[in-house]
């Protein structure tokens, strides 16, 4: 194993995504996930030099729309699809984090 | 030890676009829950956003309010986070290339002129709102895709005072530009901030602590100056100020330790793949910068400079676009404009405040208001019946026609006031031996007589100098 990524990066990464592995899974996903980025390691093969880091794989420019706001009036629907619905709010277990901060 | 204070400021403003940054869900409050939603809102698998130009537009101009260049080959990015308000698990925001950098704005604290920096500004999508009961939490999307701009100060404000002055500047400007109604109490403008201080002469910067729940620039101000006081207090006893974050208690004025924060945040930024690049043109910025409405700084060198008006009458003027574009309005109808600025200072604001309303949605124009000042201005009215008139231009009547209507018509003539002048001197002697024995207080009583006999139309001034010219003699 080459060591691209370490046991505690993995632990990182889940803990990021709010997923508990057990040790076995830890011991698993490691060699898997240094795998990955080993086949993802092929790319640095290519001689980048003089080549601009681009942001898109797409050739379109300013695709955008008018700001007319029209409601498609999906709400209902979309409830009905939801885990579970109280009052038109979408209903989740107690949230304990106070980090809303997000924005 | 003599410290110094660097305080940063992260400011966001909700803007008011018809429609959602990336979708056509239309931005409303008083929905119901999850009314203004769609599957691109909930995050659902295969949809695909839409830039919504008018919040990209609303970015350039307030990239231009803001002395900021407009980045014009720019983008959005994906910021990942898992957490119940944003069912997609990131957020589109910008990241490396901000719709605008490199702006500041001007404060002026007791006197004192300073340009604060604004290191950056970018457009991206709010959460929804989380509601938590007992045992459960309540989710309401209508939030989610609501266009934000987030304004990012350079680390130059150096006191409480500048930061509330700052907050005060940038406010005033993106309310002028109309993009937003950049009111805290509702939500539309919400700060967050960080202070650090480091002993004078110390090249790196203190560790900064990050304060929540600043409702107002009041709260702003006061929660920094206590957490001002509290790090140099921590430093001077031999200590070190922890990276935390910090509430502040409005009934006490203290800041109360939140959480400590571990390591950087760890959003993993990339490219936002579902959105092209924008380039922004020469024309469009200028077609936008063209359209801009005069700023408050250049309207209160105007108001000072060529009207008159003092700093003071200047600065309660240009508070919000609406107040001060009726100032002009009222103005460019002859009104004077010492009296225009003291009638919307004064009454207009008190009707507001009472009323709770806000100007555009009353019945006062700027043709009443300076109809009325008009004829205050020619001695048709005096100040005093102009309350009753004041009164009827807020119910949206004209002055003019309501002044003749109620006979409230101020009595100047000479010729007319002379006869009264003398029948109340008539009926009166003991007051005119009074005024002879120097009791000027007779005076008084004589306008009052005078008054009364004109049911109050009398003009005090004329009366005054008509009755004293007849007491001298």
């Amino acid at each position: 194993m080459a060591n691209r990524i370490t046991r505690e990066q993995v632990q990182h990464v889940a803990g990021l995504a709010k997923l508990e592995f057990t040790d076995a899974q830890l011991d698993a996903f490691t060699p898997q996930l240094d795998d990955i980025i080993g086949l993802f390691e092929t790319l640095s093969e290519v001689d980048t030099t003089g080549v601009e880091a681009t942001s898109s794989v797409s050739d379109q420019l300013n695709v955008m729309r008018e700001d007319v706001a029209d409601n498609w009036g999906q709400s209902e629907a979309l409830l009905k699809n939801a885990p579970d619905a109280a009052r038109g709010f979408i209903k989740v277990p107690a949230i304990i984090d106070e980090s809303e901060d997000n924005e | 030890m003599n410290f110094e204070t660097t305080i940063g400021l992260e400011v966001h403003i909700e803007l008011k676009t018809h429609s959602k940054i990336f979708s056509p869900s239309p931005v409303a409050y008083g929905a119901d829950p999850n009314a203004n939603t769609n599957v691109i809102d909930w995050g659902y698998p295969g949809v695909l956003p839409t830039t919504n130009k008018g919040v990209v537009a609303d970015g350039i101009i307030a990239a231009l309010a803001l002395h900021a260049t407009v980045e014009q080959h720019t983008h959005f990015d994906r910021k990942n986070y898992f957490y119940p308000d944003n069912p997609k698990a990131y957020q589109i925001t910008q990241s490396d290339k901000p719709i605008g950098h490199d702006g500041w704005v001007e404060v002026d604290v007791d006197g004192v002129k300073k340009k604060i920096g604004i290191s950056e500004m970018h457009i991206e999508e709010d959460a929804g709102k989380n509601t938590h009961e007992r045992d459960h939490s309540y989710v309401d999307l209508n939030r989610q895709g609501t266009p934000l701009i987030e304004i990012v100060s350079k680390p130059d404000i150096a006191s409480p005072a500048e930061a509330y002055a700052y907050l005060e500047a940038l406010r005033q400007r993106i309310q002028f530009t109309g993009i937003s109604d950049v009111k805290m109490e509702e939500g539309s403008m919400r700060v967050d901030v960080n202070i650090s201080v480091r002993p004078v002469g110390q090249e790196k910067f203190g560790t900064k602590t990050e304060l929540k729940n600043l409702n107002s620039f009041n709260y702003v101000q006061r929660g920094l100056e206590y957490e001002e006081k509290r790090q140099q207090q921590v430093l001077m006893a031999g200590g070190a100020v922890q990276q935390e974050t910090r509430r502040f208690d409005e009934k006490t004025g203290e800041t109360i330790l939140m959480r400590v924060k571990a390591g950087a945040d760890d959003y993993r930024y990339f490219p936002e793949p579902d959105l092209p690049a924008l380039n922004i043109s020469d024309d469009w910025i200028k077609e936008l910068g063209d359209a801009m409405p005069e700023m408050p700084t250049k309207r209160r060198e105007r108001y000072v400079n060529e009207l008159g008006l003092t700093d003071y009458d200047a600065m309660v003027i240009t508070q919000t676009k609406e107040m001060s574009d009726f100032f002009d309005a009222t103005v460019a109808l002859k009104a004077d404009p010492k009296m225009a600025a003291n009638y919307l200072q004064g009454d207009v604001n008190a009707f507001l405040n009472d009323n709770h309303v806000d100007l555009q949605a009353t019945k006062l124009t700027p043709a009443n208001l300076a109809g009325m000042i008009n004829l205050i201005s020619d001695g048709t009215i005096s100040s005093k019946m102009a309350k009753k008139v004041f009164k009827a231009i807020t119910a949206g009547e004209e002055p003019k026609a309501y002044v003749e209507a109620h006979g409230l018509v101020q009595l100047s003539d000479p010729a007319k006031l002379q006869p009264i002048i003398d029948d109340v001197l008539d009926a009166n002697p003991q007051s005119i031996e009074d005024f002879n024995n120097g009791k000027k207080r007779a005076v008084g009583y004589l306008v009052g007589q005078i008054m009364k006999q004109t049911h109050g139309q009398a003009n005090p001034q004329v009366v005054n100098q008509l009755l004293m010219t007849a007491l001298k003699q």
